[in-house]
């Protein structure tokens, strides 16, 4: 079953044989670290590689045919994992089988613009000539919206009601769309003046005081920020025989692993593989990366570390441990000073490692002597 | 005078004082003013100078060490950093330590018809090994005892210069530099006793140089700083006398010996023959001699006594809060958040109240 199932999924990607050049680039993009961050992975990039490899422009019908043969391949697989063929959405398959990266035929196929005129040539939309016919009408809308606020209130100055503590949009979630999102979003190119012209006029919109009546068009065009306070893995609480308070936590840097232990007894000791932290760190920088997340804290002399680190060098161990203190804090802080700490950077892990010697240079980036001839 | 003083430093620290006009009934106000008030400024000064009077009571504070002893008891003895600090703030202070306390408490107590007891001082880098020995040492010379006191032992291990055999022992090797040196230093420090002690053999360096029997070991002091060639030989023939001497019942002095770094003696030594073969600490006199001097047979009895292990740890709660007040004091930190609660706990962290740590980062702040 699996293998059959590969093997549909095989031809299903053979069928999208144009496009299949342009999945392995985005395969060789989509590595673990870089699938959570997934900025743009819009039909812009793929229109941008589907340009370098195949036709540009396809067809209404080619385009129809796509999406009927990807829905018949959809029921084949639903049928063969034994699901509901009606009900299969794309998260299923997402789930099913993870390695099919051919999605839905509308998001891999850049949307085009239908023809705009008809058979005695004459263009449907009244704004076909201006040439940005789309980004025109957007801004006739929006500044229709202002005249509806503006009509409104009026009518309330008249009637007196007109007050000046009223509900505003709550805007601090989001932020405009940028221009790349805006031009996908009208299926047209606009130059960085009049995507500013459009910020400016959305603003105007947003100063009026009754602007809550047209905040589902305002939303519209805002883009929700990601998910602010990501909630940490946080660390279990647990107490030891005395009724002491311990935690444990992991930290990497480099190629440095590092465990710690926090106990909250009340004395500032620190053990780093059954030394004493001032002879396993005699720099003084590294001490310092150790106490950073206390001190940030205020808990100095609180906590009784007892930690083991091996692998990398002074400062990656260093930094391995700063890692893991500040994790196996976490459990001993409320949520505000959580994000505290998300802020200073205290618990990112830092991705930078060493990077590859290349051939034709000396070192990573060192290039070998330039002669002139 | 020295209510003046007093009062002058309450002035600069203390902001609530009275202004002190010369007035007999306002001086003597002043006076039991500042008996009654807690004196933050002087809660980390001992009252006490001399080291036979220090008592456990006076461990953490600081008590000053009179100019003049410093010249003649330590020409060499005290660590750079501290020759440092000493010329910044112009006075030499000192902690008073638990394990120097210790030992000055045995000293006083030794009974000097056994055999001598030797203590070593140990503990991690920079915990204060050579700060206890050197206030033992003044101990030492404030009972008037005849001090021998080797700064540094890796000092006659490594990194020497010039390198002669010995003309005594043509095994041996000399290191005439060293050697002046000490004695030159070893005269500045005990001058008084040395006129008083005298020679009991014979002894010739040269064809034509000798020094007689019953002569002062001043004397031959001297003879070993004048004639630099066989300097490493005098220092052998003074710790021979000496070693002789302060057993005898009818000598009036007793004598201290202080080696820092006292490990070298028996470690290796980094010095190298003209043919790159590496030189034992045995093949050097200098070594040679004080291994002598360590063996503890100075009543000719070949007994080792065990040594007596001080240990030296880093500092507690109680010294690390009048050190950094001592600092505060003599306006060492200059940093406003070294000042703070915070700032403090910082300084803790970071040095885990080691000394040397502390004395390091502070000097930055």
């Amino acid at each position: 079953m699996a293998a059959s199932c590969a093997r549909t999924v095989g031809s299903f990607l053979g069928k999208c044989g144009s496009c299949s050049s342009s999945i392995s680039a985005v395969t060789s993009q989509l590595s673990r670290q870089v699938l959570s961050r997934q900025i743009c992975v819009s039909s812009a990039l793929r229109r941008k590689n589907l340009a370098a490899a195949g036709p540009e422009k396809y067809t209404m019908e080619y385009i129809k045919k796509q999406v009927e043969e990807f829905d018949i391949g959809k029921r084949h697989l639903a049928n063969m994992m034994g699901e509901d063929p009606e009900n299969f959405t794309q998260e299923d398959i997402d789930v099913r089988v993870p390695c099919c990266l051919c999605g839905h035929p509308d998001q891999v196929f850049p949307k085009q613009r239908a023809i705009q005129w008809g058979e005695d040539r004459r263009p449907f939309h009244f704004l076909f000539y201006t040439g940005k016919q789309s980004y025109y009408t957007l801004m006739h809308e929006t500044f229709g919206k202002i005249l509806v606020i503006e009509k409104y209130q009026d009518r309330l100055r008249a009637k007196g009601l007109l007050t000046k503590d009223i509900k505003q949009i709550s805007l601090s979630a989001s932020r405009w769309l940028k221009k790349e999102e805006l031009e996908e979003l009208l299926v047209e190119n606009i130059s960085i003046q009049d995507y500013n012209r459009f910020i400016q006029l959305m603003e105007s919109l947003l100063s009026m005081p009754y602007c809550t009546i047209e905040e589902e068009f305002v939303l519209r065009y805002r883009q929700n920020l990601e998910a602010q306070s990501r909630k940490q893995a946080m660390p279990v609480l647990e107490r030891d025989e005395r009724g002491v308070a311990f935690s444990t936590a992991d930290g990497r840097r480099k190629t440095s692993d590092s465990t710690v232990t926090l106990r909250d007894c009340g004395s500032g000791r620190i053990t780093i593989n059954g030394r004493d932290y001032l002879q396993y760190f005699p720099v003084l920088q590294d001490r310092e990366q150790l106490m950073f997340p206390l001190q940030f804290m205020g808990m100095l002399g609180r906590f009784d570390l007892e930690c083991t680190v091996s692998g990398g060098g002074r400062s990656s161990q260093a930094g391995a441990l700063r890692l893991a203190i500040s994790r196996g804090l976490l459990s001993f802080l409320s949520d505000g000073e959580m994000e505290n700490m998300r802020q200073a950077g205290l618990l990112t892990p830092d991705p930078r490692v060493r990077e590859r010697k290349k051939p034709g240079q000396k070192k990573a980036r060192k290039k070998f002597t330039w002669k002139k001839r | 005078m020295a209510l003046h003083r007093l009062s002058f430093r309450l002035r600069q620290t203390v902001t609530h004082v009275r202004s002190l006009h010369t007035s007999g009934c306002g001086q003597q106000q002043e006076a039991t003013a500042v008996e009654s008030e807690p004196e933050p400024f002087s809660v980390f000064r001992a009252q006490e100078n001399d080291p036979a009077c220090q008592s456990e009571k006076l461990i953490g504070q600081y008590y000053t060490l009179p100019p003049a002893h410093i010249k003649t008891v330590f020409p060499h003895g005290l660590p750079p950093r501290y020759q440092q600090q000493i010329k910044t703030f112009n006075e030499a202070c000192m902690m008073v330590r638990s394990p120097a306390l210790e030992v000055i408490s045995y000293l006083k107590k030794t009974d000097f018809s056994k055999p001598a007891v030797r203590y070593i001082f140990y503990g991690m880098k920079g915990s204060g090994k050579t700060m206890s020995l050197c206030h033992a040492v003044h101990f030492c010379y404030t009972q008037g005892w005849l001090v021998l006191h080797i700064p540094d032992a890796h000092l006659w291990v490594k990194n020497c210069k010039e390198l002669l055999p010995s003309s005594y022992n043509t095994s041996r090797f000399d290191q005439p530099l060293q050697a002046t040196e000490w004695l030159r230093n070893f005269r500045i420090t005990n001058e008084p006793l040395l006129s008083k002690i005298k020679t009991k053999q014979r002894y010739i360096w040269t064809k034509r140089e000798f020094t007689e029997e019953g002569a002062a070991l001043g004397e031959l002091v001297d003879q070993g700083i004048a004639r630099v060639k066989s300097s490493s030989d005098v220092v052998g023939a003074v710790i021979k006398e000496l070693r002789l001497q302060s057993g005898q019942p009818e000598s009036d002095f007793r004598m201290a010996v202080a080696v820092d770094g006292v490990n070298a003696l028996w470690g290796r030594s980094t010095i190298k023959k003209e043919d790159k073969s590496s030189v034992d600490p045995e093949e050097l006199t200098l070594v040679y001699n004080l291994r002598k001097l360590m063996k503890n047979d100075w009543r000719g009895f070949d007994s080792m006594d065990p040594f007596i292990p001080v240990s030296v740890p880093n500092y507690s709660e109680k010294e690390f809060e009048s050190c950094y007040l001592y600092y505060m004091d003599r306006q060492w930190l200059q940093h406003p958040q070294s000042r703070t609660e915070e700032g403090k706990k910082e300084i803790i962290f970071l040095s885990n109240k080691n000394p040397s740590m502390m004395d390091r980062i502070c000097a930055f702040l």
